[in-house]
């Protein structure tokens, strides 16, 4: 079985999705490639091969990246054509949800989103309502069949093997380069990257204010390699970037501990942490869903609890 | 400048939803308009009031109950609905949901199709790209900010690290996240404006599809229970809970 994953990269390498879903490929088929478009293809197919492509098309070629997805689409859509894989897993990223939206109308064939297991090239698999159910699902029509993979659903591990690269042509029409990105802002939080952070101190709506995540910085400065994240709710409300936005719309966080204040636990947050090895919930609501899934929940005043906590951890860490 | 926009109609938004013995969302009874939709709504009135003319049409594929999310819609301000409801639509999934809003959206005059991210009942997030490629136009979706001026839309696109800014010509396609607008509440004077709006109602073959235009190609299987995370302890805050965390975050080997 052809099985092809669609490869995010950058100049500074491969996504982390890229090898997790490639881990799961070798798994699936016995003819691993990997697709991967924009700058940094090329130096992303060490990598990609490592992790179990024996094929990857590649193309360094800007266009894939300043013109939204049509390029891609396009390029993508000529490969398939081409080398008629029997499936291809696509990231839950923005670029790879466009890019997939748009070549299921090329190829007719079905597409399943927020899949959390992939069987084999007509079954998968996804959870529901927060993770409390399992959905199994058979894909039909057409091939290749479309999944899109809901981050870390698979564990990276190398094969050791490598790649051959075959360049993709970059002679994308003109009409579809008419959307174009002409600037990139950048707003990363400071400190370890939420999913890769041992330890998650997230915030929601029972905040009140951005001013309250001063005190999640406090507390995740005195833990240490501790990355700060927030729910839905306090993202909307502009107490916070996007970036920091954990759970359905945001990202996938599995570290040691999760330790959220004024977080209700909405499905759509669940569904982003619920992989945690260790769940600590502050929260002054009772009946809130979060502590369900606590290991440890506390009720109380957050603006009490929090400040304690950071306290008696900078007591144990200096020894008085 | 006239706007259309993707209008989805979903089980009770805070409640839990209810998974029939088909595999189905139980699409019945209590609803509303997706909130995630309110967003881009929001956006149209704004750019057809700012443009001076033009119409916002609301398109909705749903069950008969889905009539109320465009009543909600045209509260808001919207000019007309269109609604798509037929037996044959019963869990469509992607493709068929972005064919028909795809056939409803070519019968009207449209500068701009806007929608949410992603439902919030199904998630999927890909039927605007695909309608986009449909009609064969881009797709700007992730928009947190957005203007439109002689004819090209200039949006700020939300990306994993901050956002880019993107423009494009129209015709477009746009998704709007939550929390790039915010949303006007329905005057009583905008509900019952709402009830005299022209609604259309079609059906499959009224779009020119056929049945098998119409049929999934993905099925539920099963639904099963996930093995339940074991909660903990719950504890109400006193002078021995700061140690309490500390043990967990040592036990844990992050302190």
């Amino acid at each position: 079985m052809k099985v092809w994953v669609w490869a995010d990269v950058t100049p500074d390498g491969p996504a982390p999705s890229a090898l997790e879903l490639l881990t799961k490929a070798r798994d699936l088929g016995d003819d691993v490639a990997a697709v991967a478009l924009g700058p940094g293809a090329k130096d992303a197919a060490a990598a990609l091969g490592e992790h179990g492509a024996s094929t990857v098309f590649a193309s360094d070629d800007e266009v894939f990246v300043n013109h939204l997805a049509q390029p891609a689409t396009a390029a993508l859509a000529g490969l398939v054509e081409e080398h008629s894989p029997d499936l291809i897993l696509f990231p839950s990223s923005y670029e790879a949800r466009d890019v997939a939206g748009r070549l299921q109308i090329r190829t007719g064939s079905t597409l399943m989103a927020n899949a959390t297991d992939v069987l084999d090239a007509e079954h998968a698999r996804t959870e529901i309502l927060g993770g409390t159910k399992i959905v199994d699902v058979e894909l039909r029509g057409p091939s290749p069949k479309l999944v899109l993979v809901r981050p870390q659903s698979f564990v990276a591990e190398p094969s050791g093997g490598t790649a051959d690269v075959v360049e993709v042509l970059a002679d994308v029409p003109d009409e579809l380069k008419t959307a174009e990105r002409v600037e990139r802002h950048e707003e990363e939080a400071s400190g370890p990257r939420l999913e890769s952070a041992k330890v998650v101190v997230s915030g929601g709506r029972g905040l009140g204010g951005p001013e309250a995540f001063e005190q999640l910085d406090k507390l995740a400065a005195a833990i240490g390699n501790a990355a700060v994240g927030a729910s839905r709710a306090a993202v909307d409300a502009g107490w916070v970037p996007y970036s920091y936005q954990i759970g359905q719309t945001g990202k996938t966080v599995k570290p040691e501990v999760y330790l959220c204040a004024g977080i209700s636990g909405a499905l759509q947050h669940l569904v982003g942490m619920k992989g945690a090895k260790r769940i600590v919930a502050i929260t002054k609501d009772p009946d809130a869903p979060i502590l369900k899934i606590a290991d440890l929940g506390v009720v109380g005043d957050l603006f009490k609890v929090v400040p304690a906590l950071t306290e008696e951890i900078e007591k144990r860490r200096t020894g008085s | 400048m006239n706007v259309v926009v993707l209008t989805k109609w979903v089980p009770e938004p805070e409640g839990t939803p209810k998974i029939g013995d088909d595999g189905f969302l139980v699409r019945e009874g209590d609803g509303a308009l997706d909130p995630g939709d309110e967003y881009g709504l929001e956006a149209a009135l704004q750019l057809v009031e700012t443009a001076g003319d033009g119409e916002v049409t609301l398109i909705s594929m749903g069950p008969e109950v889905a009539h109320a999310a465009l009543q909600r819609g045209l509260a808001m301000g919207a000019h007309k609905g269109v609604r798509i409801t037929d037996d044959g639509l019963r869990g469509a999934d992607a493709l068929v949901t972005a064919k028909v809003l795809t056939a409803a959206i070519e019968r009207q005059e449209f500068d701009l199709v806007i929608g949410g991210v992603e439902s919030t009942d199904g998630y999927t997030g890909t039927v605007p790209a695909a309608i986009a490629e449909l009609l064969g136009v881009p797709s700007l979706t992730f928009a947190r900010g957005f203007h439109v001026s002689d004819g090209t839309i200039t949006i700020e696109r939300q990306t994993a690290a901050g956002y880019d800014t993107v423009t494009s010509p129209l015709p477009a396609v746009v998704t709007v996240t939550s929390g790039a607008t915010e949303p006007r509440y329905p005057s009583l004077k905008g509900v019952m404006a709402a009830k005299s709006k022209p609604v259309e109602t079609l059906t499959v073959s009224d779009l020119g599809l056929s049945a098998e235009d119409v049929t999934a190609t993905q099925t539920v299987t099963s639904v099963s229970d996930a093995p339940p995370k074991q909660g903990g302890e719950v504890v109400e805050f006193d002078d021995s809970t700061s140690a309490r965390i500390a043990d967990l975050l040592a036990e844990a080997k992050v302190i």
